[in-house]
């Protein structure tokens, strides 16, 4: 788990862990059904190691026995402020791509076009999958959004798709 | 493939459909073969002008065949005489279009209505299938809207309630999200995947990557001919978190 995204979640109010972990459940709905509970407790221990995050001793509710309660200190919320105006994106990975058509056709070791297929059957099963748990999500949930997210990036690289085929044919018949 | 016998309800056989003449000659349609059983959802898959909206209109008795053969249900289509057509396309087959097509005059239970006293049926009759239909794609509350007064999204499942009145064998749909914004498709995609649960017949032509995952059996089409078909078995590697961007 990034540790910005825990400081983050801690930045409405100080909370239990599992509280934390509720919030976080709650945006990403079916995506977050990987999510290993224990994973936001060692962020926390790092995040409060580097002096990110408080933590109190508290009385937990019985059937939620957590001993602690934690806050950000004043460098976690500078640093979740730093995490909010940042801009950088994700790397894509369509260069790694892009090159591994130009080997597989300069060394002809693998038909270019039957590489740029399997990827777009890849991209339709990702699509078909992400479309289902799209499908199941009630109306304006927030996890609905991040799957339409996902949707449209999926769009977006198949038909990046159909300009490399297009590419590929083209040398093929020259 | 679950069980019950494959029926074959739309068949072609060396389908084609010319335009012009001499120098000027275009293939729209290029000697296809085609079968689709009872209760599949196809999707048509094509940049423009590859001839997909063509192919719809040949199978949906639209528009005559220069050449082939057009079976629904066992019938051969592509010989019926105009009247005959027209018939079939009243009672066997329903349409779906990328500009809904709806009467601007009439409210939203009259345009799905439209078709079933067209065919016959007593005002009284249309007029409760219609209104189960609305209530079916979630507008009961729509029903005397004019379509001016609803959204894109809630206009094309109008025009797909229409398409549903005269329970055709068939539903034929071309670029029914083309004109729709995201939540719109997401409407309308949750729609055709009810009626592809409730066993409805379903052949869509798009260039919607969405339409074309979800609908299991997706044809590739280029220059009137088809080139490549996928079934979308199995599912995809790695998770879904991993898309979002969420492992490691």
């Amino acid at each position: 788990m990034q540790q910005e995204v825990v400081l983050a979640m801690l930045a409405k109010e100080p909370s239990h862990g599992y509280q934390l972990r509720a919030r976080l459940r709650q945006a990403l709905g079916p995506l977050g059904d990987g999510m290993n509970d224990g994973q936001i407790y060692v962020t926390l221990t790092r995040l409060e190691k580097a002096g990110l995050v408080a933590s109190q001793p508290a009385a937990g509710l019985p059937e939620r026995p957590d001993r602690k309660m934690y806050e950000l200190t004043p460098a976690g919320q500078q640093r979740v402020a730093d995490w909010l105006s940042d801009v950088s994106w994700p790397r894509s990975d369509l260069a790694e791509f892009h090159l591994k058509l130009i080997a597989a056709a300069s060394a002809g070791l693998a038909d270019p076009l039957a590489i740029v297929d399997a990827q777009r059957r890849e991209l339709l099963r990702r699509l078909r999958d992400v479309q289902r748990a799209a499908l199941a999500e009630p109306d304006r949930s927030a996890a609905g959004l991040l799957l339409e997210g996902i949707v449209l990036r999926l769009q977006a690289d198949l038909r990046w798709l159909e300009a490399c085929e297009r590419n590929w044919t083209r040398k093929d018949q020259s | 493939m679950n069980g019950t016998a494959d029926v074959t309800l739309v068949r072609a056989r060396g389908l084609r459909k010319d335009y012009g003449s001499g120098e000027g000659l275009v293939r729209a349609v290029d000697d296809i073969d085609l079968d689709v059983q009872t209760g599949q959802t196809v999707a048509v898959m094509g940049p423009s002008g590859c001839g997909k909206s063509t192919l719809l209109h040949l199978l949906g008795g639209l528009d005559r065949p220069s050449g082939g053969e057009v079976e629904l249900a066992g019938r051969r289509i592509d010989t019926l005489p105009e009247r005959g057509l027209a018939r079939l396309r009243r009672e066997a087959v329903g349409f779906v279009f990328q500009a809904f097509h709806l009467m601007d005059e009439l409210t939203a239970v009259e345009n799905v209505e439209l078709p079933a006293l067209l065919a016959g049926r007593s005002p009284k009759a249309a007029r409760r299938r219609a209104a189960e239909l609305l209530e079916q794609v979630g507008l009961a509350d729509r029903a005397t809207f004019l379509p001016s007064a609803l959204s894109g999204g809630q206009r094309q499942r109008v025009a797909i309630a229409r398409a549903l009145v005269s329970e055709p064998l068939v539903v034929l749909a071309d670029e029914p999200t083309g004109n729709l914004d995201s939540a719109a498709t997401m409407e309308v995609l949750r729609l055709f995947d009810r009626l592809h649960q409730a066993g409805q017949t379903l052949i869509i032509v798009t260039h919607d990557a969405r339409i074309a995952a979800t609908a299991g059996r997706l044809i590739s089409m280029r220059d009137g001919a088809f080139v490549d078909e996928t079934r979308l078995t199995g599912g995809s590697t790695g998770r879904l978190s991993a898309l979002a961007g969420l492992d490691g």
